[in-house]
């Protein structure tokens, strides 16, 4: 039986634009517009959507980087808790921290060029109670060296690794209060496609040797296929499509999803369907256009996609809960 | 366990990573920027013969600044008097050393101050945002917007006139823009990804950023701590010069050239006003020299 260890309820972000002398909000960034989500226990849950979607703003929301402005962030433990973490004081939130950890996308700012790796990782495990320096010592030298690094390593200073070195590095940081979610954000977008694989491979191994959930933010829906359990398609701060990762590329629903699988490259040319040519850019997050959002962009669309907002329902394939925001489905609606 | 594909994979990418040796420590390498622009060298150089000479002013010279000998009133450079005495007999080389120790004191000193003002401040509200901000920034505005000198005219005719007031309305002065520095950093620096993974874990705004991003917003800080200094030498000169800066009893570079205000020793003793205008502006460049060597040496655009 799947468990959830996170349910998001309608979260929503929105960022003010201030504008003037007097700093009046004069409008709001819908970064994040009324995400539903469950992520159960054990999975790697692909978030994938064109830049500038909220990807990263519904995972910094998570952990409480950014500030949900409205809706529900529900973490469930080990033993079915369940604690809504978004209303809790800084103090109460320590121990949610613990389990709920962040890989960054950009190995060049990830780490601090005024400390060593010791030096900047030190303090976290200083402040949920590793008292004594070697015990630090040996848990950042245990996980440098689960990451393929060398111990040592722990007193260089950021400017003397590579980028790869450096992700894993990253990757290490997101490990040393021994998490339960890791919310991997592009984690390794930044690299050359070589190590890429290496990194990625790293982190499926350490997901099975520490029994972790990844929540993978990623803008190419290539990887996500042999690497995410469900995936989830976002659109202007929503939720369009969330269904098995197979079940994405086989039976696709939302026309969304249709224009972005097709736009990822086949090496197999009998394969090779018709490129759908996606037009204009993604519509600013300002101003949402009415109705369904993608309907100026959609090849699909009817007259009901301007007025009405679809909802995100739920139907069925191949046996498995499948879940889209589109008028057109004619699937039977499961309730 | 066995070695698997992916750790053997690993181990040839750590091979080739360690191949590439690795680079050497950036502070040293800042030293070397630093020590290869000659002006900087040169200037720090200068910089600390002054300063030595001034700590150890009583060592160097047999004279008291402060005795009036009218003996030897207004006597030209010799060997007895490097830079010749004033109108009451006191010798000026002497006056020019314990002076300096007295303006330096209050350039450096003010300016470290309103740093540590400006710092605290310019983190805190820089990393935090908000009221605490906005207010913070509004201040610093008040200030920066009124004209320095009339201020400091102002606060020295309402305070009156010792070296602690004029230390304390130099800073009081100086802090807003080090506090803007300090803002500006810090504004920059909180979107940057290890304080996100440093917020993640929940840690204090304190450690975050006083410890972790306090040190990487401290260069350009350093640069501007040796302009202020020289800039305020060169405030407490004019004023000191104008009658309104350390009381004319204690001997700083300004009251000794306060003198020159006569136009009798403006042009018949040019020992009194020359040499000691020399050494502020020898002092004051050499500063500046220092200033720029830094700016450079820690601009990270500029790192090979
Ligand atoms: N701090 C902020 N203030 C205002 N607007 C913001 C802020 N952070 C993000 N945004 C806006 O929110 C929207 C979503 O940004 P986000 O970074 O979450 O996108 P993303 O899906 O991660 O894109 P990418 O693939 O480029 O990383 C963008 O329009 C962005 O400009
Ligand atoms: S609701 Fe209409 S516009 Fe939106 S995706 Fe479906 S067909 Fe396209
Ligand atoms: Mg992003």
């Amino acid at each position: 039986m799947k468990k959830e260890i996170l349910k998001l309820r309608d979260v929503k972000v929105h960022f003010p634009i201030q504008a003037g002398v007097f700093n009046r909000v004069v409008g709001h960034v819908l970064a994040v517009d009324g995400v539903d989500l469950d992520i159960f226990r054990g999975e790697v849950l692909g978030l994938a959507g064109e830049s500038g979607c909220g990807k990263t703003t519904l995972g910094k929301a998570i952990l409480r980087l950014v500030e949900p402005t409205g809706g529900e962030v529900k973490y469930i433990s080990k033993n079915e808790e369940e604690t809504e973490i978004t209303s809790l004081e800084k103090k109460e939130m320590d121990p949610f921290r613990k389990k709920l950890q962040i890989v960054f996308q950009d190995p060049h700012s990830s780490l601090n060029p005024s400390f060593t790796i010791f030096g900047s990782l030190q303090d976290p495990l200083k402040k949920f109670g590793v008292k004594s320096k070697e015990e630090r010592r040996k848990i950042i030298g245990d996980l440098l060296e689960a990451v393929n690094m060398r111990r040592e390593y722990m007193d260089r200073y950021p400017h003397e690794f590579s980028g790869g070195q450096r992700q894993r590095i990253g990757i290490v940081r997101a490990l040393c209060l021994e998490p339960e979610l890791i919310v991997c954000d592009e984690a390794v977008s930044a690299l050359d496609v070589s190590i890429q694989a290496q990194v990625l491979k790293l982190l499926m191994q350490l997901k099975k040797e520490k029994n972790l959930t990844y929540l993978f933010i990623t803008h190419d829906l290539s990887v996500t296929e042999y690497l995410c359990d469900r995936i989830a398609v976002m659109y202007l701060g929503r939720i369009v499509e969330l269904c098995d990762s197979e079940d994405l590329y086989q039976n696709t629903l939302h026309p969304y999803s249709e224009a972005l699988i097709s736009a990822i490259p086949v090496a197999d040319l009998d394969k090779q369907t018709k490129r759908i040519v996606l037009e204009g850019d993604v519509p600013s997050p300002v101003n949402p256009p009415k109705g369904c959002p993608f309907h100026p962009r959609c090849p699909k669309a009817k007259d009901i996609c301007k007025t009405d907002v679809p909802k995100l329902r739920k139907y069925s394939t191949n046996g498995k809960e499948h879940y889209a925001s589109c008028h057109l489905i004619d699937l039977p609606e499961i309730t | 366990m066995a070695k698997s594909s992916l750790d053997k994979k690993f181990d040839q990418i750590r091979k080739r990573e360690e191949e590439k040796t690795f680079s050497t420590k950036k502070r040293s390498r800042i030293v070397s920027k630093f020590l290869n622009n000659r002006l900087a060298v040169i200037g720090l150089i200068i910089f600390t013969i002054i300063i030595l000479a001034s700590i150890f002013a009583p060592l160097l010279s047999p004279y008291d600044p402060m005795r009036v000998d009218l003996r030897s009133m207004r006597q030209p450079p010799s060997f007895a008097h490097w830079f010749g005495t004033d109108s009451t007999g006191r010798d000026v080389f002497t006056r020019v050393l314990f002076g300096g120790r007295v303006s330096i004191f209050i350039g450096l000193g003010s300016a470290i101050l309103s740093a540590v003002v400006g710092i605290a401040v310019g983190c805190y509200a820089g990393y935090k945002g908000g009221w605490i901000d906005v207010i913070a920034l509004r201040i610093s505005e008040i200030f920066m917007s009124f004209p320095q000198i009339i201020l400091v005219l102002l606060l020295v005719s309402i305070t009156g006139q010792s070296l602690f007031n004029l230390m304390a309305i130099f800073i009081l002065t100086g802090w807003g823009g080090m506090y803007r520095l300090a803002r500006a950093r810090m504004l920059s620096l909180r979107e940057e990804e290890y304080v996100q993974a440093l917020r993640s874990f929940g840690l204090s705004t304190f450690t975050i950023c006083y410890k972790h991003m306090l040190p990487n917003a401290l260069s350009p800080i350093m640069v501007n701590i040796t302009l202020s200094t020289a800039m305020f030498i060169l405030t407490e000169a004019g004023l000191s010069f104008l009658g309104l800066g350390v009381p004319l009893n204690i001997p700083t570079w300004g009251n000794i050239l306060n003198v020159a205000q006569d136009i009798l020793v403006l042009q018949n003793y040019w020992w009194m006003w020359g040499p000691v205008g020399i050494v502020i502006s020898v002092f004051v460049l050499c500063v500046n020299f220092i200033g720029d060597g830094l700016r450079d040496s820690t601009d990270p655009s500029q790192q090979g």
